[in-house]
C-alpha cells in the first residue's frame, strides 16, 4: 500500500478520483432533483442530513454545500488528480523509458498527502455547525469572517481552506516530480522531439501547475489566518454583519479574487491539457496514421500554458476592477482561442484519409473533439466584456465550463481509462458495455449541458437552490428536462463503474499491445514488471507517431524501442 | 459505427443550434439606451460562433462517417495525410479567429467602454444602493441634493437605519429617503454608487443589461438610462449565503412626471 513505485501511485491516484467523482455525481443528483423539484422529499436524505435536510426537503444553506462540495470535489479531486496526477504517474515515466519518477519517495508522500486533503475536505462535511457553503470559489468576505455570515461559515469553512492549502502541497511535490523526471529520465534515444504527445501534456501541466498552485496556497494560507488568527488580508474595514461591526480593517476582498483566479484560470488547463495529450496520443492508434503536425500542436500546448497566466481577470470583468483592465485580459483570452482551435483543427485533419477504427476508447477521443468544440465556442461570449455584462453568474457560465473542462476533461479520463486499463491490469476491459456507456454519456451530456446556454440567456442566475423570481419561474420545466437527462446520464456511469470491477476481476488477458499502438508502454508486458522493462532499458530509435509505414513483420507502424 | 457517430453529432448540432435560432429561449426586450448595442454584440458573436460551431461538428462527422471502418473488417483503402499537412490547419484558424477577435474587441470595447470606463452624463439622477444579506435598500438625496455621511458602526437593521446615517448631528441626512424598490425615470441618465455593507453582492438587471458586483470596502459607480416604464426584477448574482436565491428588489421606471410626483411623496427616513 505504502508503495513508492509510480504505477501503484498512479492506480491509487486513479482510484481515489473514482470514489470522488462518484460522490461529486451523487451530490450533483441531489442538486438537481431540488431544482426541479424543490418540495419533494428526497428519500434516505433526512437520515444522512438531519440538520441540512430534515424529511428529505433540503435547507437552501444545504443546497449551497452540496455545490461548494460538489465543485471542490470535481475540480481539484478528480479533474486534477486523475487525467494529470493519476494517468501521468502511470505513464509518464514509462513512456520515456524511465524505471521510474526521479523522486520516488516524494512522490508516493504526494499521493498521501492528496488523500489527507480528501479526508479533510469529507470532515468538512461533517464537522461543526454546517458544511461550507461558499462555493468552489471561496470569495472573501463571505469565506472569511466566520459566523456571523450565516451558516457553513464555522469550521467547515476553515476545513475547506485547510483542505485546498494541503491539496497544493501534493501538486507542488506532484509537479516537480514530473518535470524532472521528464528532463532527467529519459532513456537513450528518446529526445523531446521522439516523446509522446500525452508526455509533452503532461510535462507542459505540470509547469502551469507548479506556478498555478504555488499562488493558491499562500492565498489559502492567508485566508485561514482571516478565519483564525483575527488576521484582516480579504477583509475591509467597517463591515456589519447580523448588525455586528466586525472587527476588521483594511483587507481587500478583490486580493483574494487576484490570487484565486492566478491559481483557477491555469487551473482549467491542468484540467484539460492532459485529455488534449491523451486524445493526441490515442487518435493516431485508432486512426491509422500520424497526428497532423505533431510540432504544431506542441507549441499550441506551450501557447496555451503561456497564455493561460495572462487571463485570469476575465473572471472579474465585473468584480469592481478598474474597468480599463477588462480589455487588457480580454484580449489574451481571445487570443488563446487560436491555439485551441489549431489543436482542433489537427485533431479533426487526423481524421481525414484515416483507417478509423471504432472502440469505446477511439469513441471517446472523438467525443472528446465534439464536446471541446462545444464548451470552447461559449468561451467567445464571456471572454467579451461586452456580453459578459449581460451573462455573467448566469447558467451560460455553467454550460460553458462544464462543457470545456467538466465533460471534456472526463471524456479524456474516458478514453484514457479504455485504452490503458489492459496496460494498467492486464485485462481487456468490455466493448460492448464502453460501447453502450459512450453512446449514453454522449447523448446525455449534450442534453444536460445545452439547455443551460438557453437558460443563461434567457438570464437564470446560478447558485440559486430555488427560483423564487417571476423570471425564473417559466424556466422551471427546463430544469426538469436537465434533472432528468443528469439522472439518466449518471445512472449510465454505473455501467462504466461495473465494467471496471468486473474487467479488473474476470476480464480475458490482454496482450501486450492491444491496440497495435507505438509508445514505449506497449513494448513491455501488460501489467509492467516493477522496474518496467524487466531490468532492461529500451534504446528509442523512432518518434511516437509512426503509422500508416511499412513496419516489421508486415505491420503498418513501427514501435518506438524498435528499427526499421 | 462511424455512420451513427456522424448522423448523432449532426442532429445534436442542428436541434442546439435551431433552438438558438428560434429564439426559445432568449433575452428580455432591452430597456436601455446602451443595451441595444450588448445586443447587437451579442447577435454578432452568435452568429459567428454558431457558424464556427456548426462548421467544426460535421466536419468531425463527415469525416467520421468517410474514413470510418465499416462492419467488422479491416479498412483497406490507402491512408492519406490531409492536403496540405497542418499549415492549411494553422492558417484557417489563425486568420479566421485572428480577424474575429479583432472585429469583436474593436466593437466590443466602445460598448464596454460606454457603461464602463465613461462618467454619468452631468445631469444624472444620483442614487446610493446598499446590498446586504439578503436585501437591497436605494437612497435618494432629499431636499438638500445632498446624502447623509454613512456610519457603518450606527447601520441597524432592527432600528431600520439601513444606511447607518446619523440625523442628530448630520443635516444633510435628515432628508435623505431610503427604500425597497428602486423608482427612476425613463430617458433619464441614473448614476448609481452600490455599497456592500457584509459580503459581495451582485447588481443584475436582464432587462437593463446591467450587471455589476458589489464589493465590501469599495464604492462603486454604475450608470444607465432605461427607456421603458415597467416593472423588472433586479436579482443579485454574487453567491452571499443561505439566502442568495431569494435577494431580489424591484426596479420601477416610471415616466418623468409620474417620477416626480412618487418623489415628492415619499418621507425622509427620519
Amino acid at each position: 500500500m505504502f508503495s513508492v513505485d509510480h504505477k501503484v501511485i498512479g492506480r491509487q491516484y486513479l482510484d481515489l478520483a473514482l470514489v470522488a467523482v462518484f460522490t461529486g455525481m451523487v451530490l450533483s443528483w441531489l442538486m438537481r432533483f431540488h431544482l426541479g423539484w424543490p418540495d419533494t422529499p428526497i428519500p434516505g436524505l433526512g437520515k444522512i442530513a438531519p440538520g441540512g435536510a430534515a424529511g428529505g426537503v433540503m435547507t437552501p444553506e444545504y443546497y449551497l454545500a452540496l455545490m461548494t462540495m460538489h465543485g471542490t470535489i470535481m475540480v481539484f479531486f478528480v479533474l486534477t488528480t486523475a487525467p494529470f496526477a493519476g494517468f501521468g504517474n502511470f505513464l509518464l515515466p514509462i513512456q520515456v523509458g524511465a524505471e521510474d519518477m526521479a523522486f520516488p519517495r516524494i512522490n508516493m508522500m504526494s499521493f498521501w498527502v492528496t488523500l489527507v486533503a480528501f479526508l479533510v475536505l469529507v470532515a468538512a462535511f461533517f464537522v461543526g455547525d454546517q458544511p461550507p457553503l461558499s462555493g468552489w470559489t471561496a470569495y472573501a468576505p463571505l469565506s472569511a469572517v466566520g459566523k456571523d455570515a450565516g451558516p457553513g461559515q464555522g469550521w467547515g469553512q476553515t476545513l475547506w481552506a485547510i483542505s485546498i492549502g494541503i491539496f497544493c502541497i501534493a501538486q507542488l511535490l506532484g509537479s516537480l516530480n514530473f518535470i524532472a523526471t521528464t528532463l532527467d529520465l529519459r532513456t537513450r534515444g528518446m529526445s523531446l522531439a521522439r516523446m509522446p504527445m500525452a508526455t509533452w501534456a503532461w510535462f507542459i501541466t505540470a509547469v502551469i501547475a507548479l506556478v498555478a498552485f504555488a499562488v493558491l496556497m499562500p492565498a489559502c494560507i492567508l485566508l485561514i489566518l482571516d478565519r483564525v488568527a483575527g488576521t484582516s488580508f480579504f477583509i475591509p474595514g467597517g463591515l456589519v454583519i447580523s448588525d455586528q461591526l466586525q472587527p476588521h480593517t483594511g483587507g481587500s476582498p478583490l486580493l483574494w479574487q487576484h490570487l484565486f483566479w492566478f491559481f483557477g484560470h491555469p487551473e482549467v488547463y491542468v484540467a484539460i491539457l492532459p485529455g488534449f495529450g491523451i486524445v493526441s496520443q490515442i487518435l493516431p492508434v485508432f486512426a491509422r496514421k500520424p497526428l497532423l503536425g505533431p510540432k504544431v500542436f506542441i507549441a499550441c500546448l506551450a501557447a496555451i500554458a503561456f497564455l493561460s497566466y495572462t487571463v485570469w481577470g476575465h473572471h472579474m470583468f465585473l468584480s469592481g476592477m478598474n474597468p480599463f483592465s477588462a480589455t487588457l485580459f480580454s484580449v489574451p483570452t481571445l487570443v488563446i482561442t487560436i491555439p485551441a482551435a489549431i489543436v482542433t483543427l489537427l485533431w479533426i485533419g487526423t481524421i481525414y484519409g484515416a483507417r478509423l477504427r471504432f472502440t469505446s476508447a477511439s469513441l471517446f477521443a472523438l467525443g472528446f473533439v465534439s464536446v471541446f468544440v462545444s464548451g470552447g465556442i461559449s468561451g467567445f461570449f464571456l471572454a467579451q466584456p461586452s456580453t459578459d455584462i449581460y451573462l455573467h453568474g448566469t447558467y451560460f457560465v455553467v454550460a460553458h465550463f462544464h462543457f470545456v473542462m467538466g465533460v471534456a476533461a472526463m471524456f479524456g479520463i474516458f478514453a484514457g481509462t479504455y485504452f490503458w486499463f489492459p496496460k494498467m491490469f492486464g485485462r481487456m476491459m468490455s466493448e460492448t458495455l464502453g460501447k453502450w456507456h459512450f453512446w449514453l454519456t454522449f447523448i446525455g451530456v449534450y442534453c444536460i449541458f445545452m439547455p443551460m446556454h438557453y437558460l443563461g440567456l434567457a438570464g437564470n442566475v446560478r447558485r440559486y437552490s430555488a427560483f423564487t423570481d417571476d423570471y425564473l419561474q417559466p424556466l422551471i420545466p427546463l430544469h426538469r428536462f436537465i434533472t432528468i437527462a443528469a439522472l439518466v446520464t449518471g445512472a449510465a456511469q454505473l455501467i462504466f463503474l461495473y465494467n471496471l470491477i468486473r474487467s479488473r476481476l474476470r476480464g480475458p488477458q490482454a496482450p501486450d499491445n492491444p491496440w497495435e499502438a507505438t509508445t514505449l508502454e506497449w513494448s513491455t508486458s501488460s501489467p509492467p514488471p516493477h522496474d518496467n522493462f524487466g531490468g532492461r532499458r529500451p534504446v528509442v530509435t523512432q518518434g511516437p507517431n509512426e503509422y500508416a509505414v511499412a513496419g516489421p513483420g508486415g505491420r503498418d507502424y513501427i514501435m518506438q524501442a524498435e528499427s526499421r | 459505427m462511424g455512420r451513427l457517430f456522424a448522423v448523432v453529432v449532426t442532429a445534436i448540432a442542428l436541434v442546439s443550434v435551431t433552438l438558438f435560432a428560434l429564439h426559445t429561449w432568449w433575452l428580455p426586450p432591452d430597456i436601455s439606451t446602451h443595451g441595444g448595442r450588448i445586443d447587437s454584440q451579442l447577435n454578432e458573436t452568435m452568429i459567428v460562433a454558431g457558424i464556427l460551431f456548426v462548421a467544426a461538428q460535421l466536419a468531425l462527422g463527415v469525416f467520421v462517417w468517410r474514413f470510418g471502418e465499416r462492419g467488422g473488417t479491416r479498412a483497406t483503402w490507402p491512408v492519406r495525410i490531409f492536403p496540405g499537412g497542418a499549415t492549411p490547419m494553422v492558417v484557417i484558424a489563425t486568420v479566421l479567429v485572428g480577424i474575429e477577435i479583432l472585429v469583436l474587441t474593436l466593437v466590443g470595447s466602445k460598448v464596454w467602454a460606454s457603461v464602463y470606463q465613461s462618467p454619468p452624463p452631468p445631469g444624472a439622477l444620483q442614487i446610493d444602493v446598499l446590498a446586504e444579506q439578503f436585501a437591497f435598500y436605494f437612497r435618494y438625496a432629499g431636499a438638500d441634493g445632498k446624502f447623509g455621511v454613512i456610519h457603518p458602526e450606527k447601520m441597524s437593521d432592527a432600528d431600520q437605519n439601513f444606511f447607518g446615517l446619523d440625523p442628530a448631528t448630520d443635516t444633510t441626512a435628515r432628508d435623505d429617503i431610503v427604500v425597497a424598490t428602486l423608482v427612476v425615470p425613463a430617458n433619464q441618465p441614473v448614476a448609481l454608487r452600490l455599497h456592500a455593507k457584509d459580503v459581495n453582492h451582485s447588481f443584475y438587471v436582464r432587462e437593463a443589461r446591467i450587471q455589476q458586483d458589489f464589493v465590501p470596502g469599495m464604492v462603486i459607480p454604475l450608470h444607465f438610462t432605461a427607456t421603458t416604464p415597467g416593472r423588472y426584477e433586479l436579482v443579485c448574482t454574487q453567491l452571499c449565503g443561505l439566502g442568495h436565491y431569494n435577494m431580489r428588489a424591484y426596479v420601477e421606471v416610471k415616466s418623468p412626471a409620474e417620477f416626480g410626483q412618487w418623489l415628492k411623496a415619499q418621507q425622509p427616513a427620519f
